[in-house]
Order: structure tokens, then sequence, then C-alpha cells
């Protein structure tokens, strides 16, 4: 168990300095750096100067030995946009990020699975064909049409709902929460909706055909000739069954959305992590967007760890053999 | 029948079944016949065996007892009653009878039917908490003296195990530990042998017996193997296509079966005992196999005298880098040091228990793992280099499983002409497709069947495509891995019997791997019993079953199911057909 732990953390690590090798890439060839920070009339010997105050100068091995060990420190430089540290824009952002992916993960776990399970257990009724053909339109449907139309049938026509931002926020200790205020939760919905939608369809349809396969299995027969009732032999014994790749799925989902939440968050001008990038992106703020990629690497990397874990939790076979 | 209750309970039968028909309604409204006009009696402590091959139906009876009916399968019309109590069958299921409580269940395969995420504990107790309203500690203790009834060690600890921390005898055990845990007054037991080891299915076996006997509990045994019935059914009945075509005590059943397909059917049993030429197998061979049979080329005769197969002191280990430096070695030595020749023209047999190796050496002989060291040469050409496709080609395979072994995509002719066409053994496709046709001739099937696909055949015929298929690139050397293991027995003599024929023919050598000594030794010119990894003992047919000499070989032969009670067969000009 150890030695599967340990051989898992030196892969993580491996992964990791490919990613900033990546990110350093990024930094010191996206662009002439030096260029970006002189002034438009700096003579060459001052841009000279200033690439060997930067270090700019020596062999690229020991600048990217350099990078690694100040990302290490939590060092990733100042945007070029604001001039202020990225770490401390990132940590801004971070939370509006991860409270509308909690929203829609929770949301998509609490329909998807049932609606999953109630399509398993009964195929042929004209309800489970009639998620099946939606969950068709959810999964196809691009999030920016989703969004924008909840946008303009419950923000521009019904009125009910605001149609950007995030309300009102409470910080605690440097986190800001809209969980705490009416308007926090108002916009929350939409964005969360919006988000939520096409993980909701794929957790319905991999629960659904888990389902399908767990219960032709030979345990559940066995369970059902032994005369369990059948709401037991669903949910306690089945379901735990079917959701062993839904753990998976989420995980990785989970990653995708804080990565990728991009086009909701630009829909609904969602302060998150997502717009910060696209902002990067459009004044080419080389910091931010290799201090983006540093954080969606260690991201996937520890929520894949996480999902070992859960699954050596989840299921005795992965656990050591207790003699 | 309304006073059942009060006549004492060993004179009201476990299970008593009037005229049962079970159909299946199909979507355009035909309906099939599963089974029909079955009458059924098995008194309390009574085991009462169902035999019959694969979609004689006996499966539906048990399937239908237990209220496993699938649809569209109902229970079209007769009585059924279960310990007295009669069972509601308006409904095409049974009803008014509890599942677990009044019949319980053994399956086939202990590896799949216990849940792989839940102790022992949990789902022995499930079921007595759920009828029987005990608590959980009363739940618990009842589940530790039954673990103690079906004889597994340290009941305290396994019920704290998970499945896959038990080996497949234990869960087999833990399996009737189940069935029997609300006391039912029938158990049906479908197969309950049939996934497990020659050794364990003795164990298991003598356990059903001492349930029956001890605790009054009438068995329904739903079986294809003649040896366990004869080993441990008082009454049989044998089924064929839904019906029961003859029924009566073990001895008189199996010693002197009246009807046609009973005798064809207990005299294609591979017997322990005597060698046979031939199975006494039912014929469906059409006439021209034979001829074909001669069409086709081996390459054997080119020998030099020497052996057709030297394998020397072959070993393969699975795993074993360390991930910490000084860490210990991990490798499991599948195969340990094993030497042995095949002579041109023999069939060698490989015997043993799973995991023993034998079928890694077969696929380290067929180049499908590298062996960590030791030599293969066939006809004295080392296959370890084996990029020369004279020598891949001279030896060929053929697997246990054949719904797996052909690809369900390819029409059976392409099938059958790709090694033709891969080895250059034919010019054109069309003469492909020839030799193709003639190899299905060959192994009794019809030319025509090369137009259909894997599908459209049985069990048996798929093994017939699979022979034929090793027999595309005219091979000097056959690697039978179990080849009949998942085949009916009537089904079983005749695919021994192509095999045998094949070898005669075109004097081709092989090596036959299976845990069936029966079959081994119906086989086989000469054996090797293999155990962890080793072999223990090898000496020709004759003389490893008149006198073995290892004491492993010894205690396999004794767990093999005595076929006593079994009529001998009779000449086989009086054969049976079906």
């Amino acid at each position: 168990m150890l030695s599967a732990i340990a051989s898992r953390l030196s892969q993580a690590l491996l992964v990791m300095l490919a990613v900033t090798a990546i990110a350093f890439v990024m930094f010191r060839y996206v662009g002439d750096p030096v260029a970006m920070m002189s002034r438009e009339d700096a003579t060459p010997a001052e841009k000279a100067e200033l690439r060997r105050s930067l270090g700019l100068d020596r062999p690229v091995l020991v600048q990217y030995g350099d990078f690694v060990g100040r990302v290490a420190r939590g060092q990733l430089g100042v945007s070029f946009r604001n001039q202020r540290p990225v770490v401390e824009l990132m940590a801004e952002r971070l939370p509006a990020t991860l409270e509308l992916v909690l929203v829609a993960t929770l949301l998509s776990l609490s329909v998807g699975v049932p609606l999953g399970v109630f399509c398993a257990l009964k195929p042929d009724s004209a309800a489970a064909r009639a998620i099946q053909t939606l969950s068709l339109v959810g999964i196809s449907m691009p999030t920016f049409v989703t969004g924008i139309g909840l946008i303009l049938l419950f923000a521009v026509v019904l009125r009910w709902l605001p149609s950007f931002g995030r309300g009102d926020v409470v910080s605690i200790g440097g986190w800001t929460t809209g969980f705490l205020s009416r308007s926090g939760w108002a916009s929350l919905i939409l964005p969360g909706v919006t988000l939520a939608l096409y993980q909701l369809t794929l957790i319905m349809r991999l629960v659904r055909a888990e389902m399908i396969d767990v219960m032709s299995s030979d345990y559940i027969r066995f369970a059902k000739a032994r005369g369990l009732p059948p709401r037991y032999i669903h949910f306690r014994l089945a379901l735990r069954n079917a959701l062993m790749p839904v753990i998976t799925v989420t995980g990785l989902q989970i990653g995708s959305l804080i990565a990728f939440a991009i086009v909701t968050e630009t829909v609904f001008q969602w302060p998150g992590m997502g717009l910060l990038f696209i902002q990067a992106v459009s004044f080419a703020d080389v910091p931010v967007m290799a201090a983006y990629l540093l954080f969606v690497g260690a991201l996937f990397v520890l929520i894949n760890m996480a999902v070992d874990v859960i699954y050596t939790v989840v299921d005795p076979r992965l656990r050591t053999r207790r003699a | 029948m309304a006073n059942t209750g009060k006549v004492t309970a060993m004179t009201v039968p476990s299970l008593d079944i009037r005229g049962l028909a079970v159909n299946y309604e199909l979507a355009d409204g035909t309906v099939s016949a599963a089974v029909s006009d079955i009458d059924l009696t098995i008194m309390p402590g009574q085991i009462h065996a169902l035999v019959g091959e694969s979609g004689a139906g006996k499966t539906t009876i048990g399937n239908a007892l237990m209220g496993l009916l699938q649809e569209p399968g109902r229970i079209a019309e007769g009585v059924i009653r279960i310990g007295g109590k009669p069972v509601d069958t308006r409904t095409g299921r049974a009803e008014g009878i509890v599942p677990g409580k009044d019949v319980g269940a053994i399956f086939q395969d202990p590896m799949t039917s216990l849940n792989p995420l839940f102790t022992v504990e949990s789902q022995l107790c499930e079921t007595m908490r759920f009828h029987l309203g005990l608590s959980k500690r009363q739940a618990r203790e009842r589940a530790l003296s039954l673990l103690n009834a079906v004889g597994i060690p340290e009941p305290e600890r396994r019920l704290k195990s998970y499945p896959h921390q038990l080996s497949g005898g234990q869960r087999q055990r833990v399996v009737i530990a189940a069935a029997l845990c609300c006391d039912p007054r029938l158990i049906v037991a479908d197969e309950p042998t049939t996934a497990l080891d020659v050794s364990v299915q003795a164990q298991i076996l003598k356990l059903i017996r001492g349930l029956a006997d001890e605790r009054g509990v009438g068995v329904l045994l739903v079986t294809h193997n003649m040896g366990v019935v004869a080993e441990v059914a008082d009454h049989v009945s044998i089924m064929l296509k839904g019906r029961i075509v003859e029924s009566g005590p073990v001895d008189r059943v199996l010693g002197a079966p009246e009807h046609p397909y009973a005798r064809a059917l207990i005299g294609a049993v591979p017997r322990i005992d005597v060698k046979l030429d031939r199975l006494l197998a039912p014929s469906e061979e059409n006439p021209s196999a034979a001829a074909a049979r001669r069409k086709v080329r081996g390459a054997a005769g080119d020998e030099g005298g020497g052996a057709a197969l030297d394998v020397e002191d072959l070993r393969v280990e699975y795993g074993g880098v360390p991930f910490l430096p000084g860490g210990k070695s991990k490798a499991f030595r599948a195969v340990d040091g094993v030497s042995f020749s095949v002579k041109p023209g023999e069939i060698f047999g490989l015997v043993g228990e799973s995991g023993c190796g034998k079928t890694t050496v077969a696929n380290a002989i067929a180049g499908l793992v590298t062996p960590t060291s030791g030599g293969v040469r066939l006809s004295g050409e080392d296959l370890a280099s084996r990029r020369r496709s004279g020598a891949r080609k001279a030896l060929q395979m053929v697997f246990q499983d054949p719904y797996s072994a052909l690809n369900p995509r390819l029409r059976i002719r392409s099938a059958l002409a790709e090694p033709i066409l891969f080895y250059k053994l034919a010019a054109t496709s069309a003469e492909a497709a020839e030799d193709a046709a003639v190899l299905l001739e060959a192994v009794g099937l019809d030319r025509s069947a090369g137009d259909r696909y894997p599908h459209a055949f049985s069990g048996g015929q798929r093994q017939r495509i699979a022979i034929a298929r090793a027999l595309g690139p005219r091979p000097r050397f056959l690697v039978c891995d179990e080849p009949t293991s998942s085949l009916d027995v009537s089904v079983q003599a005749q695919i021994l019997n192509l095999l045998k024929d094949l070898r005669d023919v075109t004097g081709m050598s092989m090596l036959f791997i299976s845990h069936d000594l029966a079959v081994v030794r119906q086989m086989c010119d000469r054996i090797a019993v293999m155990k962890g990894g080793r072999i223990v003992e090898l000496a020709t047919s004759e003389g490893l079953f008149a006198d073995p000499q290892h004491p492993y070989t010894r205690e396999l032969l004794s767990f093999a199911p005595s076929l006593d009670k079994i009529a001998r067969p009779p000449a086989p000009a009086n054969g049976a057909s079906l």
C-alpha cells in the first residue's frame, strides 16, 4: 500500500515537472519578456541590462531550474496587465469558480444518479424514454446556447434571476462566498444549471448503463434468489456497484469544470478563474496563462490521486489483504 | 392438501411438481415451450439430479422454482408444492413462496455469485434479517454456526472477509451457507461444482450430501456431469428438449438406461476406468467427412526420428521487479522447470488443477507468453526466435472457449482462409476458399457453413470450426487447451473422436490439456500431472491410471467422481443415435 502511494506520488511529480516545463517554455519563448517589460524607447544597452537583471542570459537549463524553484516557493510572477502578483489574482478568483463548480457538481449528482437508476429499472416506461431523449439534447447542446437561452428566459423575459455577476458576496478570511446572501444564491442558479447540464446528462447515462449491467450480474440474481426486497437490492446493493465508474468520471469532470468553466463564466460574466484566463489570453498576459496552466495541471493530478484513494476505500478488492 | 401442515415433516415432499410447463411468449405472439409435462418429487433429504444438455430446459425449471424466470418466460400450467406449501402459478410466476426462505439457491460460479463490495457477514445476515426478523447479533451468531456447518475454518475472521479474500471453494461454501440460512425445505443447486477443481468439487459434493442427510432438506441438483450425479444423487431425471425422458433411482437409470437418448447420453460419458478406442458419440457427421478428412494435409513425417516437441527446463515468472531498492522480489513462478518431449504422432496430456501452470505451459509453447528461461524446440528447431513462419505455422492452437475464439464479425470462410493466405499456402483467395470448404467437411460440417457468421453455430460446431481453422496452416503440432470443457458431454465425445481421427489421418502430434482425468485417459498416449508449476508424474496413460506413483496423482484420481454406477458402454455396433 505504501509503495503504491509512493509510486503514485512519484508519477504525479513527473507529470508536474512536465507541466512546469511547458509553462516555462511559455514564459520564456512566447513573446520576448524584455520587449514587453521595457519602454518603447529603451536603448539596446538598457535592454541588455534588463535581460541580465532578469537572468535571461544564463543557460536555458539553469533558468528552468530557477523557474521550478520559484514555482515551488509559490512565486508565479507578476501579471503584465495589472502589475499584481499572479498568485494574488488567482486567489481572488478561485472562490467564485469553486463555489460555482461545487453547486454544479452537487446538482448533477443529485439529479443525474436518481434519473439514471430510474431509467435502468423501468427502461420501457414512457418517462424513461422521454428522459433518454432529453438527455441526448442535453449532451449535445453547447454550453453557451444553454446559458444564453436561460438568461433570455429567466433574466430577460421573466425577470426572476440576475443575468450576470455573483451578487453580494461576504468575505470570510480572504474567501469571498456567495452562499451567505440571497442575491448570491440567486446569481448562482443560472450559471450553476448551465454548467451542470452536460455533466448531469453524462452521469445519468453512465449510471443507467452501469445499473443495467449490474442488474444482470450473477450476484444480483443471487440476491433475488435469496428473496431480498427489490428496494434493498436496487439501492443498497446494485447502486453501490454501479457507482464505481461514476466516481472516476465525476472526479475527472470536476477537474474539467474548474479548468474549463470558461464559457459559462464568460456568458454570465462570472468573476472566476475562467474569466481571468480568457482576459489573460486576449492581453497576452503570459505569467497568468502559465500560472493557470500549472494550476490546471496540479488540479488534475490531485483529483486523480483523490479518485484512486476513494476507489480503495469503496472497493475492498483494491485494499491490502489483511491476512 | 389442506392438511399438509399436520403430516409429519419427513413424509411431506420437499418438492412436488405435477405437469409443469414453462412457455416463452415472444413479441410476435408465438409461444415456444421451454419445458412441458414435468413431474418431479423430491423427498426430504433426497438429492434429485436433473441432467441434460444445454438447452434441455433443466435450468428453466430451477429458475421457475427460485422466482428467477426471465421475461417473457411464464409458468403456463402445472402444480408446484414446496414443503407441502402450494405455489400460486396463476400469474405465470411462482408466487406465494419466498425465495431464500422456502427455496435456497446455489449458483454455478462462486466467483461471481457474491457481491464483491460487501463482506461475507453482510451478505449472510441480510437474508436472515429480512426473512426471519433476527436482530443484528442473532443473525451474526447464526451466520457463525452456519459457516461452521459448511466447514469454513476460522468463521469469526471469515465473517469480516470480502469475497475476493476467499478461495473458490470457500466462496461456494459461503453461498451454500447463504442458501441454508433460513432453513428452506428445498435447495436448487444449479451446476454447483462446474466451476470448481476436482478436489474442491469432491469436498463440495460431500458437503451437500451431508447437509441433505443431516438437515433433511431436499436438493434439486441441476448438472450436466454424470460423474457428479453418480457420486451424490439419489434420483435422476434425464431431460431432452424440455421433457423428462427417463427418471428413477440413480443406480437403475445410470446402470440400465431404457430410453435411447438416455443410453446415448450415458454412453458418451468419458470413462476414467477403461480406455476405449472411440467414444460412443451420437453421429451427426455427413458421409463426406471421412473423405474430406483424407484430403487434409498434415506436414508430419519429417521428424528425422527425433521428438515432435521438446520442452526443456521451461520457467515462466510473472511480475516481480521491486519498487524500492532492496525490496523483495514478488515474482510468481507459474511454471517452474518443466521438461517433457512429445513423440511424432503422439497425443500428450497435461493435467492438473487450476493454477497449476498447465495453460501457461501451452501459452509458452504457442509463443503467447515469453518464457523466463528454458527452451522449446519443435522438431529440433528452437522456437525462441519465432520470426521464421515455418515454425509458427507448424504449431497451431485450439482454445477452450469456442464462443470467444472466433471473430464474430468474420464469416467462417474468411476466418478459415485467413491463415491459409497469410502463410501463402494458397495462391488465390478462391483456392483458399476451396481449402476452407474441405476443412469444414473434414471437421464434420457442411461446406455452406462458410457463408455464415459464428453466431449461427452451436458451441460444438464452433469448436469444430476452431479446429478447422487450426488445421488451415497444415500444422505438425496442435496445442489443445481444454478444448471440450465448455461443451456438453455428447458434443465432447464427438470433438474428442474428431481430434483422434485427425491425428490418425495427418499423423500430427498434440499437446492436450485438461482438468478432466477421464477425458485425458480417453485421449492421450502419455500424461504428465502438474502441480505448483512442476510435473510431479509422467507416465503412459495406462500406467498412470493403473498404478499411480505420486501421492498427488493418487489424490487427484480419488477425487474424480466414481463412475461405477454408470453402465459400461455397449459395443459400438448398437450405439444409439440422438
